[in-house]
């Protein structure tokens, strides 16, 4: 296996960014799932094609959305530049583009756990004097908790994969946002960087065996806990 | 237990209109699927909003429109024993069963869980896993839960319908026993007449969303009578078995009663069906029934082509039917003395 430092500095950068993508998401993804699966309210179906259309649209268009948002005549890259935050071009970018990404999915899977959960159980656990908080954590969480985890294991698979939206948005600076994929691109075009291709290749499959081994290991003591 | 409802709700296709008062301890509310018992439930326990109107329970205002005042569910303390015991499986049985009991008040925390799980037997099942419980084990724990909670009212809604007819008697007998002990009142929610009977004293029967008729228990298993598959079911509690010629002789109040399935050293509960009760006007010479009991008409009642005869058997009480032709033959009126026929395989044992 050959690898550069570049190579391994992409390896890190890689995994920074689906670790802190996945982070970012959770939270915001349980809440957006919470809110689909258990309330009611107006424009819930645009919401959903709202979360959804990543899902459908090439990333390369998500990464030039994204360039035209944060870009300096963008109306948010315009706002942050006035806090002096700059996020294109950065590892944030492609933590960003990560997100955008895979959201659909994470939130998807939150939501088939969450539908999952018989309505009665609910409404056993408030008549027996429990809040809605209450209820959350103690029953919702822990019985959605497989599609909690399978939604991390999506979004962070994703991430560990995302081109298209990441080398528009963060571009493709080695050692500094250049992502697992990037770098295989740019072996890709010298037939001479094949051993350094395959040697990514080779640790992108070994990351992707780990991340589902553990998936499945979770899943099974999550079922186990929740007496399935 | 006082409860006034005067409430409107339109959901789906169901527009439900209830305005009542319900005072009682052993209330039932009766009505086919669809008739709304399961969206009254939900209004009186707040988990569904009415759209009109007021729920007042023993004094306190539960919901008021016109008020503004609506207590969430999780303050109104009534507690709902649903059809399927509703566990929550990644809990232990343990924690399941006083989930509702930590989250009450300590000054109202009256029942001690000690003499709940005694009365319930749930000492076996605290250490095992839900999944591992039977329906029936379920259920039990699920009445537990709900009465640990101290609940001002208990809201049953078909406790019994996904159980089997072994196990719907024992539940029975368990929910009555909580009841009395407790002194919980309760709504009791069904489509069967029999567990009307044994449940509920007296019976709201509703259809459409709108209520019908406030009975007693006695009189809607008389009126159903002719449509009940089984007729009237005579409920009787016999005690001190003894082995007679692979009969059981049973003590009925101050009468003997042989009966084919019976269980020794065991106060047992059984059915016996209107339909099996043949009447004589007169002692006959010879027959093959094992029970003949000398009994006093008291009453009798019209349920559609039958008429039903309310008999005194030496303390006791069953209700026969015959057909309009076999009364004006034996010229059957209140206060006739007649014998009443019932063979020893005619009781069902229900526990």
């Amino acid at each position: 296996m050959q690898l550069t430092s570049e190579d391994i500095a992409s390896i890190w950068l890689s995994l920074k960014v689906a670790v802190t993508a996945t982070a970012l998401s959770l939270p915001i993804g349980f809440a957006t799932a919470w809110l689909i699966v258990f309330k009611k309210f107006r424009l819930k179906v645009l919401l959903e094609v709202l979360i959804n259309l990543p899902l459908t649209l090439p990333p390369v268009v998500i990464g030039y959305f994204l360039l035209l948002l944060l870009g300096k005549q963008g109306w948010l890259g315009k706002l942050l530049a006035e806090l002096h935050i700059h996020l294109l071009f950065t590892w944030k970018a492609a933590v960003i583009a990560s997100v955008v990404v895979g959201f659909p999915l994470l939130v998807r899977s939150i939501r088939l756990g969450m539908e999952s959960i018989d309505q009665q159980m609910l409404e056993a656990s408030q008549t027996l004097g429990a809040s809605w908080f209450d209820s959350l954590l103690t029953i919702i969480v822990p019985l959605s908790m497989k599609g909690i985890l399978a939604g991390a294991s999506l979004m962070f698979a994703r991430s560990l994969g995302e081109f298209g939206a990441t080398i528009i948005a963060a571009g493709n600076i080695p050692g500094k946002t250049q992502t697992i994929p990037l770098a295989i691109y740019d072996y890709a075009s010298s037939p001479s960087s094949t051993p350094m291709a395959l040697s990514l290749c080779l640790i992108s499959v070994i990351i992707s065996v780990f991340v589902l081994l553990l998936h499945e290991l979770l899943s099974k003591k999550i079922d186990r806990s929740n007496g399935l | 237990m006082k409860l006034s409802l005067d409430i409107e709700k339109n959901i789906g296709t169901l527009s439900l209109e209830f305005k009542t008062d319900i005072s009682g301890e052993r209330i039932g509310i009766f009505g086919a699927s669809g008739s709304g018992k399961t969206t009254l439930i939900n209004l009186i326990s707040g988990l569904l909003l009415p759209d009109k109107g007021a729920i007042i329970l023993d004094g306190n205002t539960l919901f008021s429109k016109h008020q503004k005042i609506n207590i969430s569910p999780k303050k109104r303390r009534i507690a709902i024993i649903f059809q399927q015991a509703m566990l929550f499986p990644h809990l232990s049985v343990k924690t399941n069963l006083f989930y509702g009991y930590k989250r009450c008040r300590e000054n109202n925390r009256i029942i001690k869980p000690d003499i709940m799980i005694d009365l319930l037997k749930l000492q076996p099942l605290l250490q095992r896993r839900v999944k591992h419980l039977s329906g029936g084990e379920k259920q039990r724990i699920a009445l537990g839960r709900a009465v640990l909670a101290n609940p001002h009212l208990l809201l049953m809604d078909e406790p019994l319908s996904a159980l089997d007819d072994t196990l719907r008697f024992q539940i029975i007998t368990y929910l009555k026993s909580v009841s009395t002990e407790f002194r919980i009142p309760y709504l009791f929610i069904s489509h069967s007449i029999t567990e009307m009977q044994l449940m509920t004293d007296q019976v709201l029967i509703i259809n459409k969303g709108q209520l019908i008729e406030v009975t007693t228990s006695e009189k809607l298993a008389k009126n159903r009578m002719v449509n009940n598959p089984n007729g009237y079911v005579n409920f009787l509690r016999l005690a001190n078995p003894v082995d007679q010629n692979g009969l059981f002789s049973y003590s009925w109040g101050n009468n003997n009663l042989l009966v084919s399935d019976g269980k020794l050293n065991a106060e047992s509960l059984f059915e016996l069906s209107s339909h099996d009760i043949v009447l004589f006007k007169k002692h006959p010479e010879a027959i093959s029934a094992r029970n003949l009991l000398e009994c006093t008409v008291t009453e009798m009642f019209n349920s559609g082509t039958k008429i039903g005869i309310v008999l005194a058997v030496n303390g006791e009480k069953l209700v026969a039917e015959i057909v309009r032709a076999a009364a004006n033959e034996l010229d059957i009126a209140p206060n006739s003395q007649l014998f009443a026929a019932i063979k020893a395989s005619s009781f069902r044992r229900l526990n």
